[in-house]
């Protein structure tokens, strides 16, 4: 094994992270905002995977240019979820919420596979089989293109929070709720547009994992628990970190399939996540309680 | 009503002439025991269908399930007589072994499934016990024909038949095409079968002299998103060709890796696993499914039923795979049919007598007739290679059923149209 091969499994781990860190975004600004863990985060992804796949085998439309699309339903179905159920919940012991949000996960998973069947489906582009060489490094073109999209929403999202009045309006609600009603600020509505971006940002991933992934309804329990992983390694609630835990993870799967064994890649996701928590229990980038 | 009741009436009346010919004839064929047209059983077969419909196996039960229906009208223009009763297993031992003692209960005469290796044992076990005779339509594990059971009988090779039938075409494709690999890089899956496929090939290797060594064995879970960490280590292997042991999704992953990696090798090949022989494989591949082989029973397309049934296949579900599952199964419900129609009665002895004596030289898959041994094993199994060509999944060897030739090395995947 020579160093351009170890090049080319460092880069399609750092591009894979990537996406990876976008998909746990979702999860990392609705915790960090609202406190509420949403268990249905991975089934809220296979919807968007379904919708960016209707899209493109019904109208055409392939998966980054339906990005706007899904995102922007993915916005209205966490907005109203937010607005007429979550709501109602803010106040209840923590417990209840896990099983609220599991329920909404069970809900959506079986709807899913009384439409489409357990099937796995995917979509084939003219990219699908093609990849960028240069030199002896060897880049696959839809990692690429999902990884320089997922790191563009990123970038947004990170401008939204920090030059516009709502992402400002939103930030100062995570930091001080009682506060921020005093001076006025509509929590309950700031609640909800949270939870929107939250699921836009999956409803993004989505589109992009499509990309790589083939999408059947069972898939939504892997990713829940790898979007866990992510934010617990990144610090939950800080946007960065949940960037930063998707390429770690990312990174630790390619490198552990080279050099231990591919089968046991997943298991060096969970030894990094014990790692953090002994000795960074508020994860690398997260804030002490 | 009453016209019909009277005419139904009258048609019954016989003259005193009548029963003396009849009563005759009778007398005849009972001291003589010539019998005028051959044996065929009053009522029909009562045959419990035992498969996976639901559960992790779904799919390969439904696609089992079409190849016990598919058949029934061929079976029925062939003067079969089989009525199914239809029992879903959801994929676990436990359900399957209730489900076939609620079948027997219920008026089956005789048992067929079950796809996998460990719900057939346990319904074996209820035959056994039952007395009720058991038809494997798919299921490989030796025990099922090693432990003496006197009322199963398998249709289907057994994990070491496949293994070595598989393997040793390897044989028959390089002295085929005169090109003979040095080097093999095996990915495989990480699942029961998987491992019991891994545990074949390392064991059978060196027992039948094969022209080629494995020089990396890359193990991987069937239900990986992402092979992309595995085709590079197998990249990295420079071998001659590459070995599969897959399922499907993994398999369509596994070759687009490829592709997009630029692993240009002499083959992909399967000495025995599903995956690259199945219509979605081929579909989600498009030119890249191309020239990918697997070592594998299949149809004998010189075979008129074969034919036949894959003609009626792809009318009833053009979506469908037309694969092994259906076959198997489509052969052992005409197991079941030739058998009661041998033994002319229900009687479970009868008909197990009958399937110990079943030859049966007109069938769909490819080997000699269907025999089975003392031990309830069909003698007559032989695998083929069966290779993608023109999108569709093609007999290439053994050369009497061939329908074209192995293409072998195959081409790099640049520059394919």
């Amino acid at each position: 094994m020579d160093a351009t091969f170890f090049m080319n499994v460092i880069s399609a781990g750092l591009l894979t992270g990537l996406v990876y860190g976008l998909m746990a975004l979702g999860l990392s600004v609705i915790f960090g905002v609202m406190r509420v863990v949403n268990f249905a985060h991975g089934d809220m992804m296979v919807v968007a995977m379904y919708a960016a796949f209707l899209l493109f085998t019904k109208l055409g439309i392939e998966p980054v240019p339906a990005l706007p699309l899904v995102a922007g339903g993915l916005f209205v179905v966490g907005y109203l979820l937010q607005r007429f159920l979550i709501n109602h919940f803010l106040e209840v012991t923590e417990h209840i919420q896990f099983l609220l949000l599991l329920s909404v996960a069970m809900i959506i998973t079986n709807v899913v596979l009384m439409v489409f069947g357990p099937d796995a489906r995917n979509i084939q582009l003219d990219a699908s089989f093609e990849s960028y060489s240069l030199g002896g490094l060897v880049l696959d073109k839809v990692r690429v293109i999902a990884a320089f999209t997922a790191g563009g929403v990123a970038l947004l999202l990170w401008a939204f929070f920090r030059y516009t009045t709502t992402g400002t309006a939103i930030r100062a609600c995570a930091d001080n709720p009682v506060g921020a009603r005093v001076v006025g600020l509509d929590v309950e509505k700031l609640y909800a547009i949270t939870f929107g971006i939250g699921t836009a940002c999956v409803g993004a991933a989505g589109c992009l994992l499509l990309l790589l992934v083939d999408v059947h309804p069972h898939l939504s329990s892997d990713y829940t628990l790898l979007g866990f992983i992510i934010v617990i390694l990144g610090g939950l609630g800080s946007l960065g970190g949940a960037l930063l835990g998707g390429i770690l993870v990312g990174l630790s799967e390619a490198l552990s399939g080279v050099l231990i064994a591919p089968s046991l890649k997943s298991m060096f996701s969970f030894g990094l996540l014990i790692l953090v928590l002994l000795l960074r229990p508020q994860g690398i980038l997260g804030k002490k309680p | 009503m009453s016209d019909n009741t009277t005419s139904l009436s009258a048609s019954r009346t016989i003259t005193r002439r009548q029963f003396t010919t009849a009563a005759a004839a009778g007398a005849l064929v009972t001291t003589t025991g010539l019998p005028l047209r051959p044996a065929r059983a009053a009522t029909p077969l009562k045959l419990g269908v035992l498969l996976p419909r639901s559960g992790h196996l779904a799919l390969i039960g439904q696609a089992c399930q079409r190849g016990a229906e598919i058949g029934l009208p061929m079976l029925k223009d062939m003067g079969y007589s089989v009525e199914l009763m239809n029992a879903d297993t959801e994929s676990n031992p436990d359900v399957g072994r209730t489900q076939a003692e609620k079948l027997i209960r219920e008026g089956a005469n005789m048992l067929m499934g079950a796809f996998d290796s460990a719900t057939t044992l346990a319904i074996a076990g209820v035959a056994e016990q039952k007395g009720v005779p058991f038809v494997v339509n798919i299921a490989a594990e030796p025990k099922l024909t090693e432990q003496g059971f006197k009322y199963t009988f398998r249709n289907f090779p057994s994990a070491g038949m496949l293994g070595k039938g598989g393997l040793l075409l390897y044989k028959d494709m390089f002295a085929a095409t005169g090109v003979t690999p040095k080097t093999a890089v095996l990915l495989h899956i990480n699942d029961s079968f998987g491992m019991a496929m891994l545990g074949g090939i390392n064991a059978l290797m060196p027992k039948l002299d094969m022209p080629f060594t494995i020089v990396e064995t890359i193990a991987y879970d069937p239900k990986a998103r992402d092979l992309s960490i595995e085709v590079s280590k197998a990249k990295a292997a420079k071998a001659d060709f590459v070995m599969t042991v897959t399922r499907l999704n993994d398999a369509i992953l596994l070759v687009r890796e490829m592709v997009k990696q630029q692993v240009e090798t002499m083959g992909i090949t399967s000495p025995g696993s599903p995956g690259m022989y199945d219509k979605q494989f081929v579909k989600a591949l498009g030119k890249y499914a191309e020239y990918c082989s697997v070592n594998i029973p299949w149809f004998d397309p010189k075979q008129e039923m074969a034919k036949t049934l894959e003609k009626t296949f792809e009318k009833a579900f053009p979506e469908e795979s037309f694969d092994l599952n259906v076959g198997f199964t489509f052969e052992a419900v005409l197991i079941a049919a030739d058998a009661h129609k041998r033994a002319g009665s229900n009687d479970p002895q009868a008909l197990t007598e009958a399937l110990r004596a079943t030859n049966l030289a007109k069938r769909a898959m490819i080997g000699g007739p269907i025999k089975f041994e003392a031990n309830g094993q069909n003698m007559n199994l032989r695998s083929a290679v069966v290779q993608n060509l023109g999108g569709k999944p093609t007999v290439v060897l053994p050369t009497e059923s061939s329908e074209a030739k192995l293409v072998f090395p195959m081409p790099a995947f640049k520059g394919r149209t």
